[in-house]
């Protein structure tokens, strides 16, 4: 998992990024940096324009104003496939397994920005496609036994709690050995007990892969619990950054959660 | 091991019987050419069960690549191989046909992998029921365009592709389109086999399942895309090539919606996605339509009714979306496919 870039480089920045649908500013002016190995943690409430920040950051869209870039290379124009392949990886709010394949299968499609051959290696099942291929499935059943899904490898996703289909989102996504790894509130929809050997995961996954992470997260506790910087953002403005010290008692995220009196 | 040579050692036997058969004349032409087409109907159903069951788009225009392969084989064939009116002598010597003809073949696949481009590129951006109407469009622009160039019998059609055959069986006198269908067949299924099989042709079943997902995780979904449209209409095309040879003439209008429709109904028939579904189902299905060869015209009523009937009471086909290896995994003792 060591990919070596210079230390001083960011792995990810954004530089005032704006995006409107229409009329609608979803995320307003939003800058960010992000150095190697941090975890950092976004929030806001429901709309804030959280989920576009990382549709965003995947290339899913192009920001109206404003430049991105990852480990120091611009991702304005890249196709989210290749934006993939600089070291981004994501889960998604609504998990997005694919659930008429196994679970092996999931993690083995997630490898396609580093196959080694392509359709006539496919056809002829070459040289590169075997070893490639041979990597692919013992990398993918270490990666499933490491997190405790290997019992499930043949399943279908559908077939899992719905805890473990949000562990194997992250699976898949850390299968990709990627430097910045974006998790969309991976706790959202599990119990609290779930939820809670689910944020003793992510902070393992940060201790053991050399890995930056942005955490969306509704819930204010688990981010406080996890993460050592804090962005809060409401109406796509960022009203707030720092510590988690510094966020609890900050006056305009207090007003944002529990909604202005004063008015 | 045998299990891994098992399935090899039955195509053999059954090709080599086959051709036997063929050859010492115990098969009557009737019977020989059902197989042909049998063969010809498999390569359409599994070529198209990769874009509409496989990637899950609705691809209705088939037969328009299987006429580009039909016509741009047909043409090589005759112009390289044979005296002819519009072509004049032959470019090569007859008796090299032998040797070039699956090559023959293969060109009017590789020209009708390109004509798949038609809707390829537009699906970059265009899905589901917009792009079913982009497929029918490709297939109106195919026939329409050849039934305009008369300089190759325009809607009369075009002719002479048996004195190809002819001058192969002069050289060795085998059964030879008997043996092309089998082995084109063969590599047929075998090639989806391998493209669906491996991590690279998964991507496939990950843009049909979430293409979303897909994109982000990794995959370049306009490039799969372009891949597999190709492939399928390529196949097509060979299954067209064939188609012509096992005639001996084609015209545009056997390459209509109706035969783009029998693909469909072979591919629903067999259950989305299944390979095997869709080798059971087009064989079914010629043996239906021969069956039902004495009703004439009253055959296209049939048919779709019995289209009607199965998408009531089994949706999914006869497979559903499983392989016969996951309804009788009892099997994969016995060979391995691969
Ligand atoms: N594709 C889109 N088109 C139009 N509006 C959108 C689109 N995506 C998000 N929005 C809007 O942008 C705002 C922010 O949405 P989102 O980023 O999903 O919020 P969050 O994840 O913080 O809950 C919402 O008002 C939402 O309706
Ligand atoms: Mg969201």
């Amino acid at each position: 998992m060591q990919t070596q870039t210079t230390s001083s480089m960011p792995v990810l920045e954004i530089r005032k990024m704006t995006q409107r649908f229409g009329g609608l500013v979803a995320v307003s002016n939003f800058s960010v940096t992000l150095g190697r190995n941090q975890l950092t943690g976004l929030i806001g409430p429901n709309g804030a324009g959280k989920t576009t920040v990382f549709n965003l950051i995947s290339g899913f869209y192009q920001p109206s104003e404003g430049e991105i870039f990852i480990n120091g290379t611009p991702t304005a124009g890249l196709k989210p496939h290749k934006v993939t392949s600089l070291g981004v990886a994501r889960t998604f709010q609504n998990i997005r397994l694919w659930n008429q394949m196994s679970v092996l299968d999931n993690i083995r499609v997630a490898q396609h920005g580093s196959l080694d051959y392509g359709f006539f290696g496919a056809m002829f099942r070459t040289r590169s496609y075997v070893d490639c291929e041979a990597k692919i499935e013992k990398e993918a059943r270490e990666l499933l036994e490491i997190f405790e899904l290997d019992k499930q490898a043949d399943e279908l996703p559908t077939n899992l709690a719905y805890g473990l289909q949000r562990k194997l989102e992250i699976v898949r996504a850390l299968s990709e050995k990627p430097q910045l790894l974006l998790l969309d509130e991976p706790a959202a929809g599990l119990n609290s007990v779930d939820a809670q050997e689910l944020i003793r995961l992510i902070h393992w996954i940060h201790e053991t892969f050399d890995v930056t992470i942005l955490l969306i997260e509704h819930h204010m506790d688990v981010v406080m619990e996890l993460c050592s910087e804090i962005k809060v953002i409401d109406f796509g403005q960022t009203i707030a950054e720092g510590t988690p010290e510094q966020i609890r008692n900050h006056p305009a995220v207090i007003t944002a959660y529990l909604g202005d009196d004063t008015i | 091991m045998f299990r891994k040579y098992t399935v090899q050692l039955i195509l053999v036997t059954l090709g080599g019987i086959i051709t036997y058969l063929a050859y010492e004349e115990l098969i009557g032409l009737y019977t020989l050419s059902v197989l042909m087409f049998m063969g010809v109907n498999i390569i359409m159903s599994t070529s198209l069960n990769l874009v509409n069951g496989n990637m899950g788009e609705f691809s209705c225009g088939h037969a328009g690549f299987m006429c580009v392969g039909a016509y741009v084989s047909s043409l090589l064939g005759v112009l390289l191989f044979s005296k002819d009116k519009i072509f004049g002598p032959p470019l090569l010597n007859p008796d090299l046909a032998i040797y070039f003809f699956p090559l023959v073949i293969i060109a009017g696949g590789i020209a009708a992998a390109f004509a798949g481009l038609l809707v390829a590129l537009p699906s970059y951006k265009t899905r589901g029921d917009y792009l079913a109407i982009i497929t029918i469009a490709a297939n109106y622009i195919i026939i329409s365009s050849i039934e305009n160039l008369n300089v190759i019998g325009g809607s009369r059609g075009f002719m002479g592709m048996k004195k190809v055959i002819n001058a192969m069986e002069d050289i060795i006198y085998l059964p030879w389109m008997v043996i092309w269908v089998f082995v084109f067949t063969v590599a047929t299924v075998w090639a989806l086999r391998r493209y669906t099989s491996s991590t690279f042709g998964k991507g496939v079943a990950a843009i049909c399942q979430d293409e979303v997902a897909a994109e982000i995780m990794s995959v370049n979904t306009n490039k799969i895309k372009t891949i597999t449209f190709m492939l399928s209409s390529g196949l097509a095309g060979i299954a067209g090539g064939l188609f012509a040879y096992i005639i001996g003439y084609v015209n545009p209008g056997s390459f209509n919606i109706l035969k783009s429709t029998e693909a469909l109904v072979m591919v629903y028939l067999g259950g989305m996605g299944s390979l095997s579904g869709a080798v059971l189902s087009a064989i079914l299905f010629t043996v239906l339509l021969e069956l039902l060869r004495p009703l004439q015209i009253i055959k296209w009523v049939v048919i779709p009714l019995l289209l009607i009937v199965l998408m009531q009471f089994r949706p999914e086909g006869i497979m559903g979306n499983r392989e016969l290896s996951d309804i009788f995994p009892r099997l994969k003792r016995f060979y391995k496919f691969k």
